[in-house]
């Protein structure tokens, strides 16, 4: 008998319905866990790994070392050193204001400083390390070591960081400095790549072979709680250092330019004039790229941003000059190219002209009497130049300046580097808006007026004379296809030319472009530059070379940055008597050695006065060293070769 | 069968042991052992404080299983009184005299241990609304004058438990006595009715909720609403259990909670932890004993001959299924975060003797199925 006192079997079978109701029910929801599991653990399994992984994995980047910088024989120019670092890890801190308070004691912090670092801490995650200093001496490194144990949070680390060990290199290698907004804007290689310690190239070499130096980054993977505590290491990679790459300089020569140009301003170039190697580009004055490395301060920038002579400045590339009396050379070149004149032409030199009513002024007061074309180069005679011009025009000697390189970029790379400016009818044109006036034409002659060139474009011009008129693309990186088979072609070309009395025909469909019609016109130059070296007159005679094998050939020039008031010629002013602004700036180039030569040279002097007396003595020098070094540098040649 | 003087009054003790559902008793035992390793697991590998704890608190009910089941199931009908009064006297008591923790007065301190009354009241409503059903007449289930006794005993713990605040505890203590009320044959309209009310009274309700209990729910509603916020569990949750995949990243290997990534993962997500380090064989492994046990229970209820263990196994059954689904649902984000222990699995001492108490008294009834009662 069942128990219940009422009811009975109504209430049993009402039970019975609605426990079937409920099992139903759970029925729905086991189905509703399981699809759930199922979904979760077996459809999107992976994607919950990777958010587990992502949870539990950190990464801590670091910058490799960035590619080593070398001269022609090896020796460093821009490398990496040891430096003793200084990094915080903020939530391993116990209090980040005790922690400073004494850091600040140890090391001499600023307030400022600090205040910088805070900022920093605030704008990122508490397990990302801040360097407090990226370049600690010694002592202080030891110091930190001792009080270590006191500082939690604290990590001393020894990392690498650029040094350059030549200041008279710091305009051609550059500088790196910390990665800035901009940079990563528009550096499309620094994408993952802004890393704490990340140094990146501003300028020159630095920047132009940034991508293949910055090398690729390493880090170490910790596994790390929902707090952000380290709990192991997983996996650490060095990543890989930057690129080796070795340069066409030569540390000697750049060394002594560098020393010839101390206390002036201004540049020195040389030129392999067949390959196009670049063995000196010296600018200066310089300043001490280090200071970049570790973030330069406020009052050595300002220094060097407003100091006179514009140390930050490349001028080999970057300075923009009338060539003055050097476009001498092209305006011959294209006279007797175009055939308007003959080089046995006699022109009486008065000490000006005058020309529809204007005065021209020779720079020889008292003229150069009559002069033909050689003469007038030697002694570089304006008033010679000025009826060449005449009789030639802006626009073909605008040509002519061009395919000598004028006007254009030498170097592929360098964002620093100016292209310049050669002037014909359309230029001013386009850029003034006003026509061209006939007496323009005489001042550009004589390489003055709206000319604009830089040091390395006129020593390119300077090689490409020097070679016979070929055309060479110059290089600074060794690794650059150069132009190693134009030296054999010009020789084979001179013997077959005496063997076999073959004549320019040979030349055409070659791979070497000529930049002359006629080749005689080219030898027509040197010759006369040559006289205008070593011949008593000649504008550069007082600092010709004697010796066998050092006799090299060169053009002075002087370029005017403001036009002589009457009164000033009446008065023979004096340039070293102008304000320094005022001053011309002297230029020479040459080619040595005048036989069988191998080197061209530019050197200019800001405010130098002329050329003669400022330029061509520290070419002199320079030449002396190139050719005494020669030997070494086709040895090292050969040694490269045969690896 | 229904043999009149069929009625054993007097079973020995042989008897009783031999009457013990095995496949029930099993399953707990199991479930027990998966729970003293998974509280081994979240102590990081240590046999630590939780471990420690947690298999002593085991053992210890388990044997209160057994007493339970011993004591007839007479007794707990006379007493079900009694012990849902004292329930609710010691929920009233943790009102004045309770521990807070973590914004919440949960607890009461009888220094052997922190008793949480609001667990207990789980089975001692089910148990008062089982006997209540048992003693008036099928025909009288859906008088209006029977409405009122349970539908007090059942608010009044449930807005005890809810101001404590405990919104998970309180739905589970409601639930097993809707469960009861259901199965007693109370008509649809009345859920219907009772609905209604709810609904219209919720803004209320919600008026009295904590921020963080509105902004668990706001964040079920949409998880992206704050990721680092009351999402985090629910995310963080989904990807340990996402992650194990299908066999898991094995015992102690967890990472998520290993990690500390996982919150409450002795408690609530002690799921969670398992499903990371066993995958989904094993989240099946615990869900086919947890759905076994239910069976047996409602077997149990099918053997009883009397309509008070009917009504308190089927019930009880039911409770227990939903507290698996509350919990479960909630860690693999399918319901908000209530804060609902796994029976049997998750740490605590007075969910683990409510648990046990109650499948002690399930197992009563199931040995004591031809007993007459009333």
């Amino acid at each position: 008998m069942i128990s219940d006192r009422i009811g009975g079997e109504g209430k049993i079978r009402l039970l019975g319905r609605r426990m079937f109701i409920i099992s139903a029910a759970k029925t729905v929801v086991v189905l509703g866990i399981v699809g759930r599991l199922i979904s979760l653990q077996i459809n999107e399994s992976k994607k919950y790994k990777t958010l587990s992984d992502k949870n539990r994995f950190r990464e801590w980047k670091f910058a490799p070392p960035r590619g080593i910088i070398r001269d022609y024989f090896g020796n460093n120019i821009a490398s990496n050193r040891q430096v003793y670092q200084l990094h915080v890890i903020p939530e391993n801190a116990e209090n980040i204001n005790d922690l400073f308070f004494r850091l600040k004691n140890i090391l001499n912090l600023s307030d400022k400083e600090v205040f910088r670092l805070r900022r920093k801490i605030e704008s990122q995650k508490p397990w990302d390390s801040v360097i407090v200093s990226d370049n600690l001496t010694w002592s202080e490194f030891s110091r930190i070591n001792l009080f270590l144990h006191e500082l939690q949070g604290v990590e001393p680390t020894i990392s690498v960081a650029r040094i350059y060990h030549q200041e008279s290199f710091s305009h051609v290698i550059g500088y790196v400095s910390q990665i800035s907004k901009k940079d990563l804007q528009n550096k499309e290689y620094l994408k993952n790549k802004n890393v704490a310690g990340m140094r990146v190239g501003k300028t020159g070499l630095e920047n132009k072979l940034d991508p293949e130096m910055v090398g690729s980054i390493g880090y170490k993977r910790y596994e790390v709680n929902a707090f952000g505590k380290r709990i192991r290491e997983i996996s650490i990679s060095q990543g890989q250092s930057g690129k080796t790459f070795k340069t066409t300089l030569d540390l000697e020569l750049q060394k002594l330019s560098t020393k010839l140009l101390k206390d002036k301003a201004g540049s020195v170039c040389v030129m392999d004039i067949y390959k196009g190697d670049i063995v000196v580009m010296a600018s200066s004055p310089t300043f001490d790229p280090n200071k970049f490395v570790h973030g330069i301060s406020q009052k050595d920038w300002n220094q060097l941003l407003q100091h006179r002579d514009k140390p930050l400045v490349n001028k080999a590339i970057s300075g923009l000059y009338p060539p003055g009396s050097n476009i001498k050379i092209l305006v011959t070149i294209s006279a007797l190219e175009n055939d308007v004149v003959n080089p046995k032409m006699v022109q009486q030199c008065k000490g000006h002209i005058e020309f529809h009513g204007e005065k021209f002024h020779c720079w020889k007061k008292k003229g150069h009497g009559f002069v033909d074309m050689k003469e007038a180069i030697k002694q570089s005679c304006d008033v010679y130049f000025y009826e060449v011009a005449r009789r030639l025009g802006v626009d073909r000697l605008s040509e002519t300046a061009k395919k000598f390189g004028l006007g254009k970029k030498v170097l592929e790379g360098f964002i620093e580097e100016k292209q310049g400016v050669v002037p014909n009818v359309k230029w001013k044109k386009t850029n003034i808006g006003k026509g061209w006036y006939l007496g323009e034409t005489l001042h550009s002659g004589i390489g003055q007026g709206y000319w604009q060139t830089t040091p390395l474009q006129l020593c390119l011009v300077m090689a490409q004379i020097a070679n016979g008129g070929y055309q060479i693309k110059p290089r600074i990186i060794l690794r650059d296809k150069s132009f190693e088979g134009l030296e054999e072609f010009i020789r084979n070309k001179e013997t077959l030319r005496e063997n076999l009395d073959l004549l320019d025909e040979f030349i055409p469909g070659l791979k070497y472009k000529t930049l002359f019609k006629n080749q005689e016109n080219i030898n027509f130059v040197k010759e006369a530059l040559f006289k205008a070296t070593n011949e008593p007159r000649g504008t550069s005679y007082r600092s010709r070379l004697t010796k066998k094998g050092f006799i090299f050939a060169g053009k002075t020039g002087t370029s005017q940055i403001r036009k002589f008031t009457a009164l000033q010629r009446e008065l023979e002013i004096k340039n070293v008597d102008l304000p320094y602004e005022q001053r011309d700036h002297a230029l020479f180039v040459a080619f040595a050695p005048y036989h069988d030569p191998r080197y061209a040279i530019s050197v200019v002097i800001e405010h130098g006065g002329a050329g003669s007396s400022t330029a061509a003595p520290i070419a002199k020098q320079v030449i002396k060293k190139l050719l005494e070094r020669h030997s070494l540098r086709e040895v090292q040649q050969n040694k490269g070769k045969s690896v | 069968m229904f043999k009149p003087g069929a009625i054993v009054s007097h079973l020995t003790f042989r008897d009783k042991v031999f009457s013990l559902d095995m496949i029930l008793v099993v399953s707990i035992l199991l479930l027990g052992i998966i729970s003293c390793f998974a509280m081994y697991s979240t102590d990081g590998g240590e046999f630590a404080y939780h471990t420690k704890s947690h298999i002593v608190r085991f053992f210890i009910f388990f044997l209160l299983f057994f007493v339970v089941s011993f004591f007839s199931s007479s007794f707990w009908y006379n007493s079900s009184t009694i012990f849902y009064l004292i329930v609710l006297a010691l929920l009233i008591l943790v009102k004045y005299f309770g521990l807070t923790s973590s914004g919440s007065q949960r607890w009461l301190n009888l220094y052997f241990l922190n008793l949480q009354p609001s667990e207990l009241m789980k089975i001692g409503l089910i148990l008062f609304l089982a006997k209540y059903y048992h003693k008036i007449s099928s025909t009288d289930v859906n008088r209006l004058r029977y409405f009122f006794q349970p539908l007090v005993a059942l608010l009044a713990p449930v807005l005890l438990v809810v101001i404590q605040p405990d919104l998970g505890t309180s739905v589970l203590i409601a639930a097993g006595g809707i469960a009861v009320i259901w199965l007693a044959g109370v008509k649809m309209k009345f859920f219907a009715y009772l609905g209604i009310i709810f609904l219209s009274i919720a803004p209320v309700v919600i008026s009295f909720l904590k921020p963080y209990q509105k902004s668990r729910i706001l964040t079920f509603l949409d998880p992206s609403r704050d990721p680092l916020g009351a999402g985090y569990q629910i995310t963080q949750s989904k990807i340990a259990i996402g992650s194990g995949g299908l066999f898991g990243k094995g015992f102690l290997n967890g990472s998520q909670s290993y990690l500390d990534y996982l919150p409450e993962k002795h408690t609530d997500f002690i799921f969670t932890l398992f499903s990371e380090e066993f995958g989904f064989f094993g989240s099946i492994s615990i869900l086919t004993l947890y759905m076994l046990i239910t069976w047996r229970i409602v077997r149990l209820g099918n053997m009883v001959r009397n309509s008070f263990g009917k009504f308190y196994c089927y019930s009880f059954a039911t409770a227990f299924f939903i507290y698996v689904a509350v919990n479960m649902g909630m860690v693999l984000g399918l319901i908000p975060i209530v804060g609902a222990p796994l029976p049997i699995l998750s740490y605590g001492g007075s969910s683990m003797m409510a648990i046990m108490l109650g499948l002690g008294i399930a197992m009563s009834c199931g040995i004591h199925k031809d007993q007459a009662i009333g």
